[in-house]
């Protein structure tokens, strides 16, 4: 008669994956994990019914986030979508250094300088844009800019596009945008220019 | 209005009860499950259904779930047996609702001069009904392994085929113990039978005596066999969903939901059984045809239509019960492997209940009821 495997059981008696009686028996643990299961179950029935019967604010029945509705805070050290910092006549503040595209190690930043019509500032980009098909979110242009112009708190994630050509982000769209709230909640809207819509 | 019309007429209650009910419960068992799991694992569950912005806790889920199936392919292999790949899935869910047939859920109901057994159907061999009824349904997952000319079809069907022969010898096994202890295979005299006192001489009228208590190894058996002819995890080796895919892999659409749906309506039938069997069937604990007697001598008497809608009530509560149980098994345990489930089926449950016969026999003997 040929013998066959029947499990995976150590020769050693010590082993710890061995079963004991109470485990072979199997009744007895399948009990145990259905009292751990049962405990959640009403634990969380009670959490739902304090929540949505009783308008208790501080219950809770689930850990789920209701993402697009409900946001978990983001941290301050975040680094979300770039804007670009104005000046108080709302012109920017970058002075076309190249040193933010210069540091990029993703090359996603494409800047044209011009003259400023103001003598006493150098020069102002008359493009600026940003391929955020290709950046990496290290935050080397924040940190390289020497005139605080360039920023990455505006607590936007969701920037999507349909194209490649879409996800470039160019001056007057990165002027637009406001720091996130507390929380980091955003508080400009997820930019789409004509060309990001569906086609 | 004649007489045979209004005996026809009559006789639809039962009938429409029980197809009402089961179809209902199948149905809103994809929502129970989703829940059901969800607040087991600190999650929400699906609750994004809505129309016109109403959400109703996610019951509109199904109704969601049944439009996607209707509006799906309905595709069909090309080498498949075309009569039996059709008819397969038909065959699950007719035997699935069938079973439920002749599961009590009431007393005798008197009503203009009339006596209804509330149950669809009155029979005296009703247990062995519903275990034909449940083991025919096996041939819907055998016709679809086989005519989905599809190798992994076919071994899924083969295990449901092997998963469901020995689960069905430890159902009829363990279920005899019940039979021998209230002499009747009639479903409807054995949830009489637990009305009466257990052991007058011991315990008085305190305690009724319910399946679950005279038979206690029983019903885990049963319970135990059931879990695994409902082919839902941990007994879920024909389909295997997530890996290693079962008898439908071939079907799409209102097909493969007809075979979600006769898994659920089966977990009722299942649930009706345990019920039935076990646990008083729709007997409320010291209710009587007058109305409430307590064992303590205080009786209120009750009208005839109120007593039977405690029994309804209280035969739904313990089905509902009993789903829960079982959604909480399924969500709890994780699959046994092949050779285990057979393990499992041919060396415990089996031995087990024959052995459960044997001393229940005893028992019998010793108090002197055979």
């Amino acid at each position: 008669m040929a013998s066959y495997q029947t499990g995976n059981v150590p020769a050693d008696p010590r082993h710890s994956s061995r079963l004991g009686l109470r485990q072979r028996f199997y009744v007895v643990e399948v009990l145990v994990g259905l009292a751990l299961t049962a405990k959640h179950f009403f634990a969380n029935l009670w959490g739902h019914t304090l929540r949505v019967v009783f308008r208790s604010k501080t219950a809770r029945g689930a850990v789920t986030i209701q993402y697009p509705d409900e946001r978990r805070p983001y941290s301050p050290r975040l680094r979300s979508l770039h804007r670009l910092v104005r000046r108080e006549d709302g012109s920017p503040r970058c002075v076309a250094c190249m040193m933010c595209e210069t540091v990029c190690p993703a090359h996603c930043i494409y800047i044209v300088a011009t003259e400023h019509p103001n003598p006493e500032i150098e020069k102002v980009p008359e493009r600026f844009d940003i391929d955020l098909g290709k950046c990496v979110f290290c935050g080397y242009c924040v940190e390289a800019c020497p005139e605080d112009a360039i920023r990455m708190d505006t607590g936007i994630l969701e920037f999507s596009a349909y194209d490649r050509q879409s996800m470039v982000y160019t001056k007057d769209t990165l002027l637009a945008l406001e720091p996130a709230g507390p929380n980091g909640v955003p508080t400009s809207r997820v930019p789409i220019a004509p060309l990001r819509r569906p086609e | 209005m004649s007489g045979l019309a209004l005996d026809l007429l009559l006789q639809a209650i039962p009938v429409g009860f029980v197809m009402f009910v089961v179809l209902n419960f199948g149905g809103l068992l994809t929502w129970v499950e989703r829940k059901q799991s969800a607040v087991m694992q600190d999650r929400i569950g699906a609750n994004r259904a809505s129309i016109f912005g109403i959400r109703i806790l996610g019951l509109l889920h199904p109704l969601a779930d049944a439009l996607k199936m209707l509006t799906k392919e309905d595709f069909t292999p090309a080498h498949a047996d075309r009569l039996m790949f059709k008819l397969a899935p038909f065959v699950s869910v007719f035997f699935g609702l069938a079973a439920f047939a002749s599961i009590p859920f009431g007393d005798t109901l008197r009503i203009l001069g009339r006596e209804i057994q509330l149950q669809a159907v009155t029979l005296n061999v009703g247990i062995l009904y519903v275990l034909a009824m449940i083991s025919l349904g096996v041939y819907g997952l055998m016709m679809a392994g086989w005519a989905s000319a599809n190798n992994y079809a076919l071994l899924g069907g083969q295990r449901a085929a092997a998963l469901m022969i020995s689960a069905e010898v430890a159902i009829g096994a363990s279920i005899m113990g019940v039979v021998m202890v209230y002499g009747s295979l009639n479903m409807q005299d054995i949830a009489r039978g637990q009305g009466q006192p257990l052991l007058p001489q011991l315990f008085g009228n305190w305690i009724p005596a319910w399946g679950v208590l005279t038979q206690p190894a029983a019903f885990i058996l049963f319970l135990t066999a059931g879990i695994a002819s409902t082919k839902r995890i941990p007994f879920d080796t024909p389909e295997g969903e997530s890996e290693i895919i079962g008898y439908f892999v071939e079907y799409s659409g209102m097909k493969f939901g007809m075979f979600a749906m006769a898994d659920f309506l089966e977990t009722v039938v299942i649930a009706g059984m345990t019920t039935a069997l076990f646990l008083g069937g729709w007997q409320v604990p010291y209710l009587q045809a007058s109305g409430f007697v307590f064992p303590w001598g205080a009786s209120v008497a009750l009208p005839h239509l109120a007593v039977v809608g405690l029994q309804v009530v209280s035969f739904l509560t313990k089905v509902v019960v009993m789903i829960w149980f079982l959604m909480l098994i399924r969500w709890t345990l994780p699959r046994f492997r092949y050779d285990q489930a057979m393990r499992l089926g041919w060396l415990a449950l089996f031995p087990l209940s024959v052995l459960n016969i044997l001393v229940t026999a005893l028992v019998l003997l010793a108090v002197g009821k055979a």
